[in-house]
């Protein structure tokens, strides 16, 4: 039977299994609108800004490992997504974003609600399509899944023209794809998996990197059993977090930036480097000069072009971060070589004297509520097993630091491209895949008004997530790089008049508590979690001048950090080594 | 160092874009592209010269075979090659300087495809190298116009770039 472009698309997705997809209605997708009114299988959510449905299927598509789906119609409902598509191409995240456009007959007309959608996007997507024809929509739809899904995964847009979705065609969708010009590798090449293993069984002061690769790649088990084999310490970076136990003793801390002590420095001192599905990111590296100066290092990514892009790599390995790391088990067990034990209690008994530095510890005295403590307290009350989504700025790398992530997929931020107003729709997209699961949004007063609107959709589908709000009057990231670095002139990051939030959930029929007392915390923290079928706006009046630390600021090397100046140690430098 | 690279693309609409707009998101530079469909109507041709650290031609090849419209691709210069590029150049051509310009272009094997009384229109097809000197040799007639093809090439020997 001859099925409409619009029947084609909704039966595409229903056979490709999509539960969830996110969007908003508008002229040239309203005969998609129309097919999605018919059937039940494929459920619509029906955001407050195109902004949101992206975040959303991201925050679903992080959470779960299957593609987020994105339904928008053309011109401003496609510009808006591209934030939220370029969040998930930096991050590697698979999603499938639709977009409506104008009948084939007016491209290039400068009709009402055109843009050049696959050209406007084509920088921040793994791929993207414009089906001119109905014969070649399923077609076209399976190889999006097909590439977004699969090898480094990442956003796919297809643009589909209002008419092609009027025009009827015989509905089959194929059962696989072949693409000739796209094939990614999966297994390791042998000889350098073998070459590799012989470096990291020779290692006296080893250190194992791993990023967002392994748990993009369902990785995290695999990666627990090799670190565990080895006894090497193992640091994950802002993405990798939850790869690797946090409450594991082998476990360092993330590393970078805002990473601890312990693992900053066991990077600059490392003799061997293991990197696992990580690219070797500014935010990690600091200066590329000063990055790990005595370490021989081992890169295994399954995109080539992350090997050996910032820095030079001895062993690249491309595959898999999965299939790589179950191929070196198998050659270490088989191996009769064993890591030196003498060297590496010497390495732990270093890395233990970093670690007593406690580089996290902040004062615990304060009358004010500090951002750090109502993150422990979140992680003690949900039992470190909780959603955790995030902004961007000081309060996504207090989470980062003070959520012990001890399973993959359960922390979700915007970390290559920073875009603030990203937590609110991911964690939608999270409590949409899990409606068991505590979800909270960690965020800060001004990111949270970045897409603040989509308090409405959590009303509509009624999505009791928990908003942890750590409010200090100021863009404390940007206030912080203004103390340090522009003399404290602090310029436009002070947020005056702002909403009142308590005021503002409740407009939108959910609940907020105000918290301005340290001894309050818990207390709100225990009713929102309570609180099961509703969403609560914890709003924190926090300590407007706690800083992150440790820091290291941009082009310092590894070993260069600030540390908080609770701390009595105000050399880091060697000072312990 | 001076780099041809050539590759085989889907013949679908916004491939070029994509290989012109990953040199320009990245700064890698472009000195020359062209490109034309194969003998394979599905398939075109695509070669461009590029430069950069060998650290940098690294990049360049691995993001182009990223892209998922890059069906192969080789880098010329790495083995044998030959490559050609196609000059037409209109110039000044008067008085004792036509007789110059014939004697020139009858040396760099060109061919002269248009004349009038005053200018003449040669072709030549050569490396980038001798088209550079050609225009130097020709230059003092005055160039009224230069139109260059950019750089095509192909390996020596039996191998060929096919899918």
């Amino acid at each position: 039977m001859e099925l409409t472009g619009a029947d084609i698309f909704v039966r595409c997705l229903a056979d490709e299994g999509v539960e969830y997809v996110f969007g908003y209605p508008g002229g040239a997708a309203l005969h998609i609108y129309d097919a999605l009114y018919k059937q039940e299988k494929v459920k619509h959510i029906l955001v407050r800004h195109e902004q949101g449905a992206a975040h959303a299927a991201d925050g679903y598509a992080r959470a779960t490992g299957r593609p987020g789906v994105v339904l928008v119609t053309s011109g401003p409902g496609v510009t808006n997504t591209v934030t939220g598509i370029a969040t998930a191409y930096m991050d590697s995240i698979p999603l499938v974003i639709f977009s409506g456009q104008v009948p084939t007959s007016l491209i290039g007309d400068d009709a009402f609600q055109e843009v050049d959608a696959v050209g406007i996007t084509r920088p921040c997507v793994k791929h993207n399509f414009l089906v001119k024809d109905v014969k070649d929509l399923a077609a076209t739809i399976k190889k999006a899944f097909y590439v977004a899904t699969t090898g480094r995964p990442g956003p796919v847009l297809v643009d589909i023209p209002k008419d092609v979705t009027a025009h009827k065609h015989e509905y089959e969708y194929p059962k696989s794809v072949i693409m000739r010009s796209y094939n990614p590798e999966i297994k390791g090449e042998p000889g350098q998996i073998k070459k590799a293993v012989e470096i990291i069984l020779s290692a006296k002061r080893p250190m194992i990197y791993t990023g967002g690769g392994v748990i993009l790649g369902e990785a995290s088990d695999t990666l627990t059993d090799l670190v565990r084999l080895l006894g090497y310490p193992c640091t994950n970076t802002l993405m990798g977090l939850g790869a690797y136990p946090a409450s594991d003793p082998l476990f360092v801390g993330m590393l970078g930036m805002h990473g601890t002590y312990e693992a900053n420095m066991a990077m600059h001192e490392c003799d061997v480097l293991i990197a696992i599905g990580a690219r070797f990111d500014d935010r990690v590296t600091g200066d590329l000069n000063k990055f790990c100066p005595h370490a021989r290092i081992i890169h295994v990514d399954i995109d080539p072009s992350s090997i050996s892009k910032n820095v030079p790599v001895e062993v690249p390995i491309v595959g898999s971060s999965g299939a790589v790391m179950r191929d070196m088990i198998k050659l270490i067990t088989e191996s009769k070589i064993r890591p030196d034990k003498t060297a590496l209690v010497a390495w732990w008994k270093q890395i233990d004297k970093w670690r007593s530095l406690n580089c996290l510890d902040y004062d615990r005295d304060s009358k004010l509520i500090k951002p750090q403590y109502v993150l422990e307290k979140l992680y003690e009350l949900t039992d470190g097993d909780a959603y955790i989504t995030s902004d961007v700025g000081q309060h996504q790398m207090w989470a980062a630091q003070y959520y012990k992530f001890d399973k993959p997929r359960r922390w979700i931020n915007s970390g290559g491209l920073g875009t603030m107003g990203f937590g609110l729709p991911a964690a939608m997209g999270v409590k949409l895949a899990f409606p068991e699961a505590t979800v909270a949004c960690v965020t800060g007063e001004a990111s949270i008004q970045m897409c603040i609107q989509e308090l409405s959709t959590c009303k509509q589908y009624d999505l009791p997530i928990i908003i942890v709000n750590l409010n200090n009057r100021y863009m404390g990231m940007v206030r912080q790089w203004q103390e340090f670095f522009y003399d404290r002139r602090y310029s436009h990051s002070y947020m005056d008049a702002l909403p009142d939030f308590i005021k503002l959930a409740e407009a939108y029929g959910h609940v907020g508590i105000k918290i301005e007392k340290p001894a309050d915390v818990e207390g709100a923290l225990k009713e929102a979690i309570r609180m099961k079928d509703r969403l609560v706006f914890l709003d924190f009046i926090t300590d407007q001048t706690e800083n992150v630390y440790p820091m290291i600021a941009a082009g310092k090397g590894q070993n260069e950090m600030h540390l908080s100046p609770h701390k009595a140690v105000v050399t880091p430098d060697r000072e312990l080594a | 160092m001076r780099h041809i690279i050539s590759m085989l693309l889907e013949n679908e609409a916004g491939a070029l874009s994509r290989v012109a707009g990953l040199f320009s998101a990245r700064g890698y530079n472009i000195e020359s592209l062209n490109v034309a469909p194969t003998d394979d109507v599905t398939l075109s041709r695509l070669t461009l010269v590029t430069s950069g650290s060998e650290e940098i031609i690294e990049q360049i090849i691995k993001q182009l075979n990223k892209l998922v419209d890059v069906v192969k691709l080789v880098d010329l210069t790495e083995g044998p090659h030959i490559e050609r590029e196609m000059l037409i150049i209109k110039l000044h051509a008067t008085g004792a300087m036509r007789d110059e310009v014939k004697r020139l272009a009858t040396d760099y094997q060109g061919r002269i495809i248009d004349k009038t009384d005053t200018t003449f229109t040669i072709e030549v097809t050569d490396s980038s190298e001798r088209l550079d000197a050609f225009i130097e040799a020709v230059r003092a007639a005055g160039v009224i116009e230069v139109v260059r093809s950019g750089v095509s090439g192909i390996a020596r020997g039996e191998s060929g770039l096919r899918v």
